[in-house]
């Protein structure tokens, strides 16, 4: 597939994004429980949040950049009954509202008791706007990795690891730079959320190495004998019909060489894992410069790790797209 | 219920691109709007086509066989790329089983391009809307033609009757029929897309020659030859026959 850079910086911005917001929830909930010290909750839940509002509307904004009619784009939520990418459209702006609603909760300070836990924990409006902001994040990376998940010809991607790779990747990143964030306003959490950044970013390595490991091994189920129903060993397209391009050769091909991909896949490889987790342990004591380089590295990375992920994408149609003349 | 569909018989087909051609300047003129083209008489030209015609060759030198093929849109009687559009602008039809786009909803996501294993969408470059092969529903259902002339224009174009249009649901259309009984297949099987368009396969063609047709039957000399002369003086044919 034709890797299209909206789709990238949509993808990694937003992942990154609930990842940030999970990663905000996550400290709360730990400090609920009094086993983390409770942060400055304006300066970190609050800023945050709008931290994590701003890059989803950063993907949003990438997003609009794919539409052929961008104007039309509301049309886009009425048919979730069938479509991932319909789902996508309805949960995105709902977990934004959440986000914006947890995020100004914090900023305002708002904490009213809502109702007392068993435990006699209390239970205030962020508590409760954080789960449900953190069924939407997770329920936003289903959508997302289910668009690419559920095209079943499109076999580098018709597997249970999409899911987990988009939730995991998005999260390291999301972690990361949730740690970079608070070595600026919450020096006492950095150790938490980087040590949470470093166990997401190896379980990511081990999902998005499984997925390339399976890639590998894919063994393609059409063949140009299913194409044209022409059974015998040795066929050869002579000419796909027009010397000229077409919406096919442009969307289906990314256009690269071998040494391009694997150099590109080997740069993501390295910029995703190993160089982001050597930085965030060595800025788990709240180095504000190493954690953000991490995040930065981690984030260049990710791109890398998109534009890859579409590249791979071998599509049973470039059978019919072999030879112009 | 009906399901319309072409049946591409590939042991005719010349490769001639007449159904391409006619193709595009039906759905070019039509209200829908022109399939835009890009650089038409440039070094780098592009444009939107619903029906492109290939060539395969198939075997290996001096055995080889040159098979020309049609291709459009096929549609599908479970089409993946209909449940996956965000708007509702792919749909297929209840009433005749074609797949539409309508262009006044579609949002140029080319998400349904993606779903579909045989390449048969186009985004148009111009009006950034997605677009594939209508089975010239324009044109099959207007009653102000002739009912000779209500059939897609690439059958009609065809000059070698390589394409049959009808309904593969009714056993006794001339499609059924082809399907049934010339071995009509499917595209790509493998996905349970059950393509409603079929192809008839390339067949081998013999000629069987009689005893008879080499040698004349009603040549009594068995040799096949001019008669001899008859001499001067023998009567001529005037003498011994009344005409």
């Amino acid at each position: 597939m034709h890797p299209a850079f909206s789709v990238i910086f949509l993808t990694t911005l937003i992942g990154a994004a609930q990842g940030l917001f999970l990663a905000l929830f996550t400290a709360q909930s730990y400090a609920a429980f009094k086993l983390l010290p409770q942060p400055d909750a304006h300066a970190f839940y609050g800023q945050g949040s709008l931290l994590a509002l701003v890059l989803l509307l950063a993907g949003l904004v990438a997003s609009f950049f794919h539409l052929g009619h961008p104007e039309r784009a509301w049309r886009t939520a009425t048919k979730w009954r069938t479509s991932w990418l319909s789902r996508e459209v309805i949960v995105l702006p709902a977990f934004m509202g959440v986000v914006f609603l947890y995020g100004l909760a914090h900023w305002l300070n708002w904490h009213p008791v809502l109702l007392t836990l068993p435990g006699g924990l209390p239970v205030d409006p962020t508590a409760i706007l954080g789960v449900a902001g953190t069924v939407l994040a997770f329920a936003l990376f289903l959508c997302t990795a289910m668009i690419y998940a559920c095209l079943k010809f499109l076999a580098e991607w018709h597997s249970p690891l999409t899911v987990a790779n988009y939730i995991l990747l998005g999260g390291a990143s999301g972690f990361t730079l949730a740690a970079a964030f608070a070595a600026h306003t919450a020096p006492e959490l950095v150790g938490f959320l980087a040590g949470w950044a470093v166990i997401i970013t190896v379980l990511g390595l081990i999902s998005r190495g499984a997925s390339l490991f399976r890639n590998t091994r894919l063994k393609p189920k059409s063949t140009l004998r299913t194409a044209i129903g022409v059974n015998h060993p040795k066929i050869v397209q002579k000419t796909q019909g027009f010397m000229g391009g077409s919406f096919n050769t442009r969307e289906f091909f990314h256009g690269k060489s071998v040494a391009v991909l694997r150099g590109v896949k080997w740069s993501f490889l390295i910029g995703v894992f190993p160089i982001p987790l050597l930085l965030l342990s060595a800025g788990m004591q709240g180095s504000a410069g190493l954690l953000g380089a991490a995040f930065l590295v981690q984030y260049l990375g990710l791109l890398a790790e998109r534009w890859f992920f579409f590249a791979q994408a071998n599509h049973p149609q470039n059978l019919y797209y072999q030879s112009i003349a | 219920m009906t399901q319309l569909a072409l049946v591409i018989d590939l042991n005719v087909c010349v490769g001639c691109q007449a159904c391409v051609t006619s193709c595009k300047e039906w759905n070019t003129s039509g209200a829908a709007g022109p399939m835009g083209d890009q650089n038409p008489y440039g070094a780098d030209p592009t444009g939107t086509f619903f029906n492109r015609v290939q060539t395969f060759e198939v075997g290996e030198f001096p055995n080889t066989e040159t098979v020309h093929f049609p291709k459009s849109c096929l549609h599908c009687e479970e089409p993946p790329c209909v449940p996956v559009c965000p708007t509702g602008a792919s749909y297929k039809r209840k009433e005749d089983g074609i797949v539409l786009v309508d262009y006044d909803k579609c949002i140029g996501c080319k998400y349904c391009s993606w779903a579909c294993p045989y390449g048969a969408r186009e985004l148009d470059e111009q009006q950034q809307v997605m677009k594939k092969c209508t089975l010239c529903v324009d044109r099959i259902y207007d009653m102000t033609m002739p009912e000779a002339d209500r059939k897609p224009s690439c059958v009609k174009a065809c000059p070698t009757s390589a394409r049959l249009y009808g309904d593969i649901h009714d056993p006794d259309s001339a499609v059924s029929v082809a399907i049934r009984e010339s071995g009509g297949y499917a595209l790509m099987p493998e996905w349970g897309t059950h393509p409603a368009n079929h192809y008839l396969p390339r067949r081998k063609t013999r000629i069987k020659i009689h005893e008879d047709e080499l040698e004349r039957a009603d040549n009594p000399l068995k040799v096949d030859r001019q008669l001899p002369k008859p001499a001067m003086n023998e009567p001529t044919l005037d003498d011994v026959t009344t005409w």
